[in-house]
């Protein structure tokens, strides 16, 4: 062979090699892939992990030395840490994800305050006592396949994490002890927020969003508003200056989950409202006091805006179907529409005159658009009235010119052989 | 009052020489035979391109052609003037009767070979006729400025710039710009109420001049029947004869136009947002799926063209064949009947019914 061929064979082999990171020979995977068991595991796992894929190795959190090939390359002489306990993993990853200088290397935008966060939480405070069933940073985000929080197979991906949450809290067996309810995941699943998750909003509210995630704590009763406020920043601004804030706050009951429930908060309906026997209203309002008349007149204003608000939009619909151009009183009914949604909200002032204002100004919009599909079906009416009389116009002339041709052509004939033009 | 009428007639007579024109009426005859019942689309068609003119005229009275304005002025045609909606309706219904009987006239006509010498030039104007009422619906369909027509009009005009080296200057004459704007708009109101119908006028004035002249023609068949003695030579006087039948037939258009305008008012849709997303399902006109539907199935390249530049040239070259047909089947001239361009026709109509319905279907 040449010394021409064997450069060549050189330069192929070397396009050959499969392009990629070129990573440093690592003792710990080499050693770890060949044994069996738990032993493996890390081994197997750690290339899906997305701080492998950064550049890290098994050493940057265990220590040791990785280039050497025998056991010494875990000992303490070459700072080897082995898997930390339960109680010491918090600290095990705060190391690196509590020092900004040293994760601006990785990824900026991270926020550093987990490890001082967690130790406000049940789960840090229970930790520290001793509890090693409470979650810690491995438990909820798993442990040499960790994935970026972005990454739809995260365990800490918002659509995961009510059933990360409920694989201890949702298990009445592990939660023996707590004396905390096991049924939250349960009653999330039926809320919706859970539908909103499920149908691909990821910024619809899971367990993390009203609990914390690294500072998970339940919400007190006195701070639930400010919890649901952060999103339904309105209704709470509205609840806030109602005389129910005051009422609520001197019987003790939390604001919105006192009607609206906690973990299975439903899709609010017209008839949670009023005195009929799914409204709330009447589980402290009784016949005889003025919040019982005025849950009623709010129930009863914004169902009569409703009303009319049906009847226009059905009339309007029948009117497109007939191929009437009805698209202004479409505009306007849709301000009705808004009206309606805007009374819903503003029955968190409990205030049946400002409800009324707005459903008042809705009807009378509802009323006209009403009035609108009404005369467009009248203008139906008319044109095939119309059309009616023009097509018995049209049908008479046609007989007429048929019996003109008739009687013309039975006095002389039109079939003239040899008269026609040559072509 | 008869006479009247004669002195009045008279006095007409020595002016312009109408005389000449009555006498011609009086000796015009039109063949019968089993194909006779063809020969009334041509003049169903001239009485819808008629409607069109008159209900035209109508809505430019309240038509504005600016982006801002075309909308809206529609909308007010169709709401507020006083039959606004049947006169919009009887446009745009009449104008899609009017290019499919445009199509019916020409494949009769194809069929029965009446394009045959002498009748090269009637074909031929024919033809730039219906390329005219073609462009006709293509600049109508923008007029009312809503989302369909506005991307549709995108769609159509981008194929005119795959034309090979004058491709982009002729889609920035069309759009007056690089996109579809305004300034579009206004451009295709000057094409649909000035140019096409100057064009269509001078097109239609010879046509006409030319059925006159050389009268309808008598299908192969029928002659040949005739010179066998199988059948024998009738005709009927074309006035008043043949022209009350077709007042008959024009009735009955007027009739088919009212129910539909009444029935099914021609939809207004949203207003185009330029600067929104192309509704899913966008498709041109029926009239032009055929097209549409071809562009579909074509490879993305073939050889070293790109599908738009193939189709174009291929829908070109069929067109250009289409429209010089009578010089190339000069056979049916002296009475002989090529298959060759009997299967033609077939195939140009079988693949245009089935290309549109394949349209439809997706």
């Amino acid at each position: 062979m040449t010394r021409n061929t064997l450069l060549m064979i050189g330069v192929l082999m070397w396009a050959l090699v499969p392009a990629g990171k070129a990573r440093a020979a690592d003792s710990c995977l080499t050693c770890h892939s060949a044994l069996e068991g738990d032993f493996a595991k890390p081994a197997k796992l750690i290339e899906g992990d997305v701080h492998y894929q950064a550049g890290l190795v098994c050493a940057d959190c265990h220590g040791g030395d990785p280039k050497d090939n025998s056991m010494s390359a875990m000992s303490p002489a070459k700072g080897f840490r082995g898997a930390p306990r339960k109680a010491q993993i918090p600290e095990f990853c705060g190391r690196c994800h509590s020092n900004p200088t040293y994760m601006r290397h990785y990824n900026p935008g991270l926020r550093t305050d987990q490890l001082s966060e967690y130790l406000t939480s049940v789960h840090g405070k229970r930790l520290k006592q001793g509890d090693t069933k409470v979650a810690a940073c491995v438990d909820c985000h798993s442990v040499h396949n960790i994935q970026a929080v972005t990454d739809p197979r995260a365990p800490v991906y918002p659509a995961n994490v009510a059933n990360t949450c409920a694989k201890c809290h949702a298990n009445a067996e592990y939660m023996k002890g707590y004396k905390i309810p096991t049924n939250q995941f349960a009653l999330y699943e039926k809320s919706v927020h859970a539908a909103a998750l499920a149908g691909g909003d990821t910024s619809a509210p899971t367990c993390t969003t009203c609990h914390g995630n690294h500072g998970a704590t339940p919400p007190g009763v006195s701070s639930v508003a400010n919890v649901c406020g952060t999103c339904h920043a309105f209704n709470e601004q509205l609840f806030d200056n109602s005389p129910h804030k005051a009422a609520f706050a001197a019987m003790g009951l939390p604001g919105c989950v006192q009607c609206h429930s906690n973990h299975e908060i439903l899709k609010p309906t017209d008839a949670l409202v009023g005195v009929g026997p799914k409204a709330i209203c009447i589980t402290c309002h009784s016949k005889g006091d003025p919040g019982y008349a005025g849950a009623a007149k709010i129930a009863g204003d914004i169902a009569k805006l409703q009303t009319f608000y049906l009847h226009a939009n059905q009339i309007l619909g029948t009117a497109e179907r007939s191929g009437m151009e009805v698209s202004a009183a479409r505009v306007e009914l849709s301000s009705a529409h808004s009206d309606l949604l805007k009374a819903r909200v503003t029955v968190h002032t409990f205030d049946p005159a400002q409800v009324q204002k707005i459903t008042g100004e809705g009807v009378q919009i509802a009323q006209k658009s009403y009035q609108e599909g009404v005369a467009a079906l009248h203008e139906r009416d008319v044109r095939r009235k119309g059309l009616g009389l023009s097509l018995t116009f049209i049908v008479l002339v046609i007989l007429g010119l048929i019996f003109k041709i008739r009687q013309m052509e039975a006095k002389k004939p039109p079939a003239s052989p040899g008269s026609a033009e040559r072509s | 009052m008869a006479g009247i009428y004669r002195r009045i007639m008279s006095w007409v007579d020595e002016r312009f020489g109408t005389g000449s024109v009555e006498e011609f009426l009086r000796h015009k005859t039109v063949p019968i035979h089993r194909h006779t019942i063809w020969y009334y689309l041509g003049g169903m068609t001239l009485f819808l391109f008629i409607i069109q003119v008159l209900t035209g005229i109508l809505l430019l009275l309240y038509y504005r052609p600016t982006a801002s304005d075309a909308f809206e002025s529609v909308q007010f045609i169709m709401t507020q003037v006083q039959f606004g909606w049947l006169i919009r309706s009887i446009h745009s219904w009449s104008a899609n009767l009017m290019i499919f009987l445009v199509f019916a006239h020409m494949f009769s006509v194809y069929f029965l070979k009446a394009y045959r010498k002498p009748r090269e030039l009637t074909w031929v104007t024919g033809m730039l006729l219906m390329f005219v009422v073609l462009a006709f619906g293509f600049s109508g369909y923008l007029l009312p400025w809503n989302t369909l027509s506005f991307f549709a009009t995108k769609v159509g005009t981008d194929m005119a710039g795959f034309v090979p080296f004058i491709g982009k200057w002729i889609l920035i004459f069309l759009r007056g710009g690089k996109e579809v704007t305004g300034a579009t708009l206004t451009r295709f109101f000057g094409f649909h109420v000035a140019v096409l119908p100057g064009l269509a006028t001078l097109l239609l004035a010879m046509h006409l001049l030319l059925v006159q002249r050389l009268g309808m023609s008598t299908p192969p068949s029928v002659e040949r029947a005739i010179e066998q003695g199988k059948e024998q030579r009738r005709s009927m006087p074309f006035f008043p004869n043949f022209l009350l039948r077709d007042i008959i037939g024009w009735y009955a258009a007027l009739g088919v136009l009212g129910a539909l305008a009444a029935i099914f008012p021609w939809e207004l849709g949203i207003k185009a947002n330029p600067f929104g997303s192309a509704p899913a399902g966008i498709r041109p006109e029926w009239y032009f799926l055929f097209m549409f539907q071809t562009f579909k199935y074509l490879p993305a390249k073939v050889l070293f063209l790109d599908s738009e530049l193939l189709g174009l040239a291929v829908f070109s070259l069929a067109g250009a064949v289409w429209v010089i047909v009578p010089f190339l089947d000069y056979k049916a001239g002296f009475g002989k009947v090529t298959r060759f361009f009997t299967g033609l026709g077939i195939f140009a109509l079988g693949y245009i019914v089935l290309m549109s319905a394949l349209a439809l279907r997706t």
